[in-house]
């Protein structure tokens, strides 16, 4: 059996909102095994967002357990929560939030900079080796003002596994897209998932979630569908599917 | 390792923001150049009026008689006639931390030579004289302490009196002038000292024996004035003391007694007036340092701003690992990077601004290495002050509103 990776008991959040209390997750249970991709659907109040922050430990849950790779997130500090965000989970953003007029090497390099055991020269390896992974070994000097949408989104996966993460979480990552480059980005996951990197994708687009091994959907704070995708669809073959485009 | 990297960052930071960076250092800049020049100006000053004060005699003594006529309603001291002879006789013999000492007594009165005249002041002295005002002599020599003995009718005229009443360049040596018609034989010229820091010609002086001006000119038997020198400048104070002692032995004052003569020391007076001179400085470094106050606080505006702006920036590196402590650290060393930076700049300003103002306004200066340190503390402290509200503010903030923060 594989590890687990993330492992959630009767989960809830809570926030007071004035006098009155909202329920935003409602006591979740699931976990996610070393491998999966797995995408975490809904639409917008569901409580996806609320449950995304948990996951990358940006947040913390009022009740319940959350584990990530076998560490408890409940009661840790602000800084262990920094700690554990630097060396087991990747974030990729729906708007790449990349650093302006900063080269795309030393983007990737930020995760690293907050980390004191690696050194400036092993940092620059590293960075080179996740951007060659994405496929832009030829652009590390490039700034993001230089780079389309796609390949800005390909420079914030490769910071997002320059840390080797035991888990990347994708918020919305295809969302500012077109079609065609969020098949490219979405075949980059799988290839990505196929070298064995386990991916948690949130988004609201079905057609997203055809492309994963495993899809979530939530509703109101509960989890209303948990199951194992039986026809992965590639994002290769999709994307060659598409027209081609008029030059 | 972590410091280097969050240093690294700091630096990129500032580089990605040149113009806003060089406008924020100006505040400071400007305030560091301010304070040193002014500091330079205080300095200068008060060092001129020094050298001006001891030029007029080094670690000159002089005893007046009367008492300290800083009061209301006193007789004046040239007036009073307690102080004799015999007092000069016992200080002499008596106080051990003087070098030199002569009686003084003087009056004014016309030079005439021939045709020419000029009205001028009599010093009646002892060769000690010379020692006690540090003045040389132009030609001929000091008459001796026989003749003062004799009362011998010589004397040594100043340049402003030789241009006055000798004036078709006739060497004054060996001639005879007349004093309120006694007539002296002139034995020497004395050196060129200009006007002192008051205004006063120094060279507007004929010097005699005092046993002559006493005798032929004023006819009195007291002295108007002992003038000694310590023998160190160190040892002003205290001889100042010592004199004090055998003077008021001497007059046989009782210990309820005020001293019926003033003692005083060229040090006393260099303090007076570098006091005022102090109290001048200070203002003026008051002036710059509340620019120097301004320009923290535009260091503080800006870092303010920055934060403000990067949030989402803030947010992210938040959300890839980075502590509230290396925000924290990320934005201070921002700050005070660049109020270093403009520290040193407004120190090569200041120092500019200090030639410029010696060389073209012709101000004495002088640049003192406390006000080059002073005002760079300042600029550090400064940028750790003013930085450290907005720093504090940035690693306060909640990754996840900074990250949707738009």
């Amino acid at each position: 059996m594989s590890k687990e990776i993330i492992k959630i008991q009767d989960l809830k959040r809570e926030f007071t909102m004035g006098t009155e209390t909202v329920h935003a997750l409602k006591g979740l249970s699931f976990s996610i095994q070393e491998g999966e991709f797995v995408t975490i659907m809904g639409s917008s109040g569901s409580g996806k967002s609320t449950m995304l922050n948990i996951l990358g430990c940006l947040d913390q849950p009022s009740s319940g357990l959350y584990e990530i790779d076998g560490v408890s997130v409940k009661d840790l500090s602000r800084n262990e929560l920094a700690t554990i965000r630097n060396e087991k989970i990747g974030f990729i953003f729906q708007s790449y939030n990349l650093l302006a007029r900063t080269s795309a090497i030393e983007n990737v390099e930020l995760p690293l900079l907050y980390n004191s055991k690696v050194s400036s020269e092993e940092r620059r390896e590293r960075a080179i080796k996740a951007l060659k992974m994405v496929g832009l070994g030829e652009r590390l000097d490039h700034t993001p003002s230089q780079l389309s949408g796609g390949q800005q989104q390909r420079v914030a996966i490769a910071r997002s596994l320059v840390n080797n993460p035991v888990m990347i979480l994708a918020d919305e990552a295809t969302g500012n897209l077109d079609t065609r480059t969020s098949y490219e980005i979405m075949s980059l996951f799988q290839e990505l998932n196929k070298q064995g990197i386990t991916i948690t994708f949130v988004t609201h687009e079905p057609d997203i979630a055809t492309f994963s091994s495993r899809t979530v959907v939530l509703k109101d704070g509960n989890i209303i569908q948990d199951y194992q995708n039986q026809d992965v669809q590639s994002a290769a073959a999709e994307l060659a599917k598409l027209p081609k485009q008029d030059h | 390792m972590r410091l280097l990297n969050l240093f690294k960052i700091a630096t990129k930071a500032i580089i990605l923001n040149k113009t806003r960076t060089l406008l924020t250092m100006l505040g400071i800049i400007i305030g560091v150049a301010s304070v040193i020049a002014m500091l330079a100006i205080g300095e200068g000053s008060k060092e001129s009026i020094r050298t001006t004060i001891s030029s007029m005699g080094s670690n000159m003594i002089t005893i007046r008689p009367g008492a300290d006529d800083r009061g209301p309603a006193r007789g004046s001291g040239g007036n009073v006639q307690t102080l004799i002879l015999e007092d000069y006789n016992e200080i002499k013999e008596q106080a051990s931390l003087l070098s030199y000492i002569t009686p003084v007594v003087n009056g004014g009165g016309q030079v005439i030579n021939g045709a020419n005249n000029w009205p001028s002041t009599i010093y009646g002295v002892n060769p000690e004289y010379l020692n006690i005002k540090a003045v040389g002599l132009q030609s001929g020599s000091m008459f001796t302490d026989a003749e003062v003995k004799s009362a011998a009718k010589v004397a040594l005229i100043g340049e402003t009196v030789v241009e006055n009443v000798f004036p078709d360049g006739q060497d004054p040596v060996g001639q005879m002038i007349r004093f309120n018609n006694i007539p002296f034989k002139v034995i020497g010229v004395l050196e060129e000292k200009g006007e002192n820091t008051f205004g006063q010609d120094q060279d507007d002086v004929v010097i005699a024996p005092y046993t002559t001006v006493q005798k032929r000119i004023l006819a009195i038997d007291y002295l108007n004035q002992i003038m000694a020198s310590a023998i160190s400048e160190d040892d002003a104070s205290e001889a100042v003391t010592q004199v004090t002692d055998i003077l008021r032995s001497q007059h046989k004052l009782i210990e309820s007694e005020d001293d019926d003569f003033t003692v005083r020391s060229m040090e006393e007076l260099i303090s007076t007036f570098s006091s005022t001179s102090e109290m001048l400085t200070i203002l003026l470094v008051a002036v710059a340092s509340i620019s120097l106050l301004i320009g923290g606080i535009g260091i503080m505006n800006i870092m303010y701003v920055s934060v403000k702006e990067r949030t989402k920036e803030i947010g992210l590196r938040m959300a890839v690992g980075a502590k509230g402590a290396d925000i924290l650290m990320q934005f201070l060393i921002e700050a005070i990077l660049i109020s270093i930076t403009g520290g040193v700049l407004g120190v090569i300003l200041g120092l500019g601004a200090t030639v410029f103002i010696e060389t073209f306004l012709n101000w004495p200066t002088s640049v003192a290495l406390y006000s080059i340190v002073i005002s760079f503390a300042v600029c550090a402290v400064t940028g750790i002050f003013f930085g450290w509200y907005p720093a504090r503010k940035a690693s306060a903030l909640d990754p996840i509103t900074a990250l949707r923060y738009e």
